[in-house]
């Protein structure tokens, strides 16, 4: 809920900057390693924007993939399938220690208002 | 009209944590966050280091609850100081409400301040509150999947206290398992097997402590 008062706020500011007063749509991008559970966020914006310049907008959550850097031979793979626990390297198959270079992002990207 | 933003959605609360973190640097006080379910043990883990390290540290407490005090009521029969923020059912403590207990304390006379989040694995892993660690607490009768259920938390948190061991001939639990998933993301955390029954542990966890504030008042 916290996180859709935020986006809020964000948005709010935004469409005032550029004096807009309709919010049609908003683009959210989020990593696959943050905890945000999109579901729940659409439902939080929704309930939040009620009777609001914003209500009625497009909550589109785009998910970033991971990608990582081997912590053995720094090569940089997206690990396949869903299982972020099962990360082969596919140069030496190290399994341990990686890095990861995205899927932790949080952001508002853009948003289309009149 | 399209409008490019590009901004993160966290943005006010880091920048209050940032605020913060300056704010701890400048008193050398060590700050902990602790994440774990509810009923994990956090409040004993922490019952069990303000009663040990009493003679040692200046301590003191940020309690976050949903909706009781009884876990502040506990901590300060130890005799630190506890503040207890009540998030009226949120779901974590942010930064704002850190700036806000602060006012309660005498900065300077702080060697160690523990957050205890509100019990909930999720949430409060988003939220910066200034700390220097996140600290994961994980009890064995939850079972040894949830590393892998949560890998954000264990991702970011740089120790894992693993609680109520004394438990383990009773439970299915496979502390090699579960120390595997744990560290695949993060893999120099370092593990504590503790219980608050038997003391198993804790001298581990509280020479960690020793280290992570000498370290603090460089
Ligand atoms: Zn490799």
């Amino acid at each position: 809920m916290a996180i859709a008062a935020s986006l809020i706020d964000i948005v709010k500011e935004e469409m005032a900057k550029h004096n807009a007063s309709k919010l049609l749509m908003v683009r959210v991008c989020y990593g696959k390693l943050t905890n945000l559970v999109p579901e729940a966020l659409s439902f939080a914006f929704e309930v939040q924007t009620q009777q609001s310049p914003l209500e009625g907008a497009e909550l589109e959550l785009k998910e970033i993939p991971v990608t990582v850097t081997c912590g053995e031979c720094s090569t940089e793979f997206t690990p396949e399938g869903t299982d972020l626990f099962c990360m082969p390297c596919p140069s030496c198959e190290n399994l341990f220690g990686h890095t990861v270079l995205t899927g932790k992002e949080l952001y508002l990207d853009h948003l289309e208002a009149e | 009209m399209e409008i490019p933003v590009v901004r993160n959605i966290l943005e006010a609360n880091d920048k209050i944590a940032v605020n913060l973190k300056e704010l701890f640097a400048k008193h050398g006080i060590l700050v902990l966050n602790l994440i774990s379910s509810p009923g994990a043990g956090k409040t004993s883990i922490l019952e069990r280091t303000l009663t040990d390290l009493k003679d040692e540290f200046k301590m003191a407490v940020i309690e976050g609850d949903c909706q009781t005090d009884n876990d502040a009521r506990r901590v300060a029969e130890t005799g630190a100081k506890a503040v207890q923020i009540n998030t009226d059912g949120g779901c974590h403590l942010d930064s704002n409400m850190i700036t806000a207990a602060l006012a309660n304390f005498d900065m300077d006379n702080i060697d160690i301040l523990f957050i205890e989040n509100v019990g909930n694995l999720v949430c409060p892993v988003e939220f910066d509150c200034g700390e220097d660690f996140k600290i994961a607490l994980l009890s064995v009768p939850e079972g040894d999947d949830k590393p892998e259920k949560y890998p954000a938390l264990f991702e970011k948190s740089s120790a894992m206290i693993l609680n109520k061991c004394d438990l383990l001939p009773y439970v299915q639990f496979d502390v090699e398992r579960a120390k595997r998933f744990a560290t695949q993301l993060n893999k120099d955390m370092p593990v504590f097997q503790t219980s608050c029954t038997t003391s198993e542990g804790l001298d581990t966890w509280y020479e960690w402590l020793r280290t992570a504030h000498a370290a603090k008042q460089k």
